[in-house]
């Protein structure tokens, strides 16, 4: 039996853990700052954050208050958690700022450090790295957010290597930036958690 | 059982995978120095030449309504459908589409009469879907170099969780100025043929390619490779997003995770990812030590068709069937002196040899590497 | 001199999101890779562009990088030697 044993929101501006408030920056500031509060609020310490693109960092927020309440990471060998997210926009957010570096052939200077995110399984990447998780990983970009996709594809998993899974939903495309992280254990603990069902994933998704 | 079925390559070598291996075996190569549309210096890459182009798409219906990579989507997926009959409006029929990034040609501003939001993927895809009547929504995976062959081993997944009957599994990316320029600030574009596993390699070209795999559960479609997908795994190197691990953890561990419980005896040989920068080769070299496989000969394809990003997996995938179809090794191109530590062997020749199996690797920014083995499930020859 | 290597750690700072670091705390002499400001390779890079930005200097081969990039001081006294500060 499959649960799911935590998970985290940001939306409108409200990063969120299992429906508890984290940080509210809602009512004031730019997105970036909003990144950058939240950061703060969470009392995280990874200088690296700072260099991240929008879509990594929403995800790089929700990813560790999610797992904040969770003992996933040591409970199960990290080689056989999964990551699975999936957006819209894919790395548009980024896309268009290296497009606007090299618009301009007076001004042509393409950057490394924004390449890089033109890709949106980074942000697979830099979850797997801040947390040392090594397992199975897939992006998905489908128009909204399909839970039975999810569904299918977590259970295709847990079939095979996979214990446990980081999945959801990270998305930046300008001034939209929504993010949904929830943690799934195969585990035989009789548990109090939300067993692993589309219905489940659909509701908390919406909360 | 999961089988291999039809499959098409779309590439400066040809517009069938049959094309694709017979230039290939004529010793040609795809890559070469050209000057694109947006740029004056020369670049080396493997490009679509305009001409083969114009008379291909004049097969597609509406040409002037698809971007270029949508119009070679629909050779590539309609030649497939062509051949094996399958009916895409078939709810046990799903297309899966892999690339890094679709349309980013539409940011360039070269399609005034395309609308601009099939920049967007999902739009993108459902312009597919609704050319060839598709049943389902197509499923994008967009997971940097790794797309296309972790497409291949999702498209086995799905089947065998009984969710579809028939996969297919198309991988495409075009040449742009948007990828060319990100690579080179990336210092990582070898302005010569690159020479994968080589000494004296720089790094990679770019290309262009489009490649479509039927992945099925029916045994009566499985007549051109008569191969199955026994295996496959994903992996992450937590180590850097742009530079691999430089033990190789991820694609190790992903190699561990694909031959588990099976024999490598029969295998022919391995088709790495072999992007030839020093880095990513290297890094190869060890994993393969790591994992056991140093006596297992192995190839590249990238110095006959460039890094094809979203298509390489698919398009490699095709063109090893294809190899083992003919009971052949293919020669890793641009291969002439070992320049890596770990310990493998680099085909340095096309040359026949009797074998069952293969397997396929890839490695991509984000630190993904993933890993399957294709095998034979019939044995006679068909030379 | 002094002022040259002010203005670049600014420039460092912006270029490479060192958003937790201030300028006081770059020592000029201290290697800029390795342990302190924990830069990677793709930071290296990054300070290629800086220098083309703001200075209009093409490093050709990034192997030259390893002496440039040593501290801030040898990056503003390679700034001098090219006539661009």
């Amino acid at each position: 039996m499959k649960h799911i044993t935590s998970y985290a929101h940001i939306k409108h501006r409200r990063l969120t853990a299992n429906g508890s408030l984290i940080f509210d920056g809602s009512s004031s500031g730019s997105l970036p700052e909003f990144l950058t509060d939240a950061y703060r609020a969470q009392g995280m310490s990874y200088p690296k954050y700072h260099k991240m693109d929008t879509l990594c960092k929403l995800g790089m927020l929700c990813m560790e208050a999610a797992v904040k309440e969770s003992g996933m990471l040591t409970e199960y060998p990290l080689d056989k958690i999964a990551i699975v997210l999936a957006n819209a926009a894919s790395s548009m957010d980024t896309d268009r700022v290296h497009q606007a570096s090299i618009s301009d052939k007076a001004a042509y200077f393409p950057s490394p450090a924004v390449f890089v995110y033109t890709l949106p399984n980074i942000v697979i990447g830099e979850i797997a790295i801040k947390y040392k998780i090594t397992g199975e990983n897939a992006f998905f970009v489908s128009e909204c957010f399909d839970a039975g996709l999810l569904l299918n594809y977590l259970e295709a998993l847990f079939h095979g290597e996979t214990q446990a899974a980081v999945c959801g939903w990270v998305e930046a495309d300008g001034d939209a930036a929504e993010a949904f992280i929830f943690l799934v254990e195969k585990s035989n603990k009789s548990s109090n958690f939300k067993p692993l069902n589309q219905e489940a994933i659909t509701e908390l998704y919406n909360q | 059982m999961v089988f291999t079925s039809y499959s098409n390559i779309i590439s400066p070598l040809g517009f069938t995978s049959q094309e694709n291996y017979q230039a290939i075996r004529a010793g040609k190569t795809g890559v070469q120095n050209m000057v694109l549309p947006f740029s004056k210096e020369p670049f080396c890459v493997a490009s679509i030449g305009e001409a083969e182009f114009e008379k291909q798409i004049s097969k597609v219906r509406g040409a002037s309504a698809h971007t270029r990579l949508e119009a070679l989507s629909i050779l590539s997926i309609g030649d497939v459908l062509a051949q094996s009959g399958i009916d895409p409006a078939d709810r046990r029929t799903l297309l899966i589409y892999s690339t890094t990034k679709g349309n980013i040609d539409i940011l360039e501003g070269r399609y005034p009469s395309i609308p601009s939001e099939r920049a967007y993927l999902p739009a993108f895809a459902k312009h597919l879907q609704d050319y060839f009547k598709f049943a389902h929504t197509p499923v994008v995976v967009s997971n940097a170099c790794i797309s296309g062959l972790l497409a291949v081993i999702i498209a086995k997944r799905f089947i065998e969780q009984g969710t579809y009957d028939n996969v297919i599994v198309c991988g495409g990316d075009i040449l742009s100025e948007f990828t060319i320029s990100g690579f080179k600030s990336f210092n990582a574009m070898s302005a010569e043929p690159s020479r994968p596993f080589d000494a004296n390699r720089t790094g990679i070209n770019l290309g262009e390619a489009v490649a479509t795999l039927l992945v099925t559960n029916k045994k009566e479609l499985s007549a051109p490779y008569h191969t199955e997908i026994v295996s496959g795994a994903s992996a992450n190197d937590a180590n850097h997003i742009s530079g691999p691990s430089r033990t190789g953890e991820g694609l190790l561990q992903a190699l561990q995770n694909t031959l588990k419980d099976q024999s490598t005896e029969d295998v022919g040989f391995i088709s790495a990812h072999g992007t030839a920068t020093p880095f990513n080769d290297e890094m190869e070299s060890i994993a393969f030590e790591r994992a056991g496989l140093s006596g297992i000969p192995l190839n590249s394809l990238k110095g006959y068709y460039g890094h094809t990003l979203g298509a390489a997996g698919v398009l490699e995938t095709a063109l090893s069937l294809e190899a083992m179809k003919h009971q052949e090794l293919v020669r890793s191109e641009g291969y002439a002196a070992k320049g890596v530590s770990g310990n493998i062997r680099v085909i340095e020749s096309h040359q026949p040899k009797s074998y069952s199996a293969f397997i396929k690797t890839a490695s991509g920014f984000g630190g993904c590497n993933a890993a399957a083995l294709f095998r034979r499930t019939i044995n006679h020859i068909d030379r | 001199m002094d002022a040259l290597i002010e203005k670049l750690k600014g420039q460092i700072i912006e270029q490479l999101n060192l958003a937790e670091v201030k300028p006081e705390e770059i020592n000029p002499d201290s290697p800029l890779f390795g342990e302190g400001l924990g830069l990677d390779s793709i930071d290296a890079l990054e300070l290629i562009v800086l220098l083309e930005k703001h200075y209009g200097i093409k490093i050709e081969d990034p192997k030259d990088g390893k002496t440039i990039f040593q501290s801030v001081r040898t990056m503003a006294e390679y700034i001098k030697s090219q006539g661009k500060s």
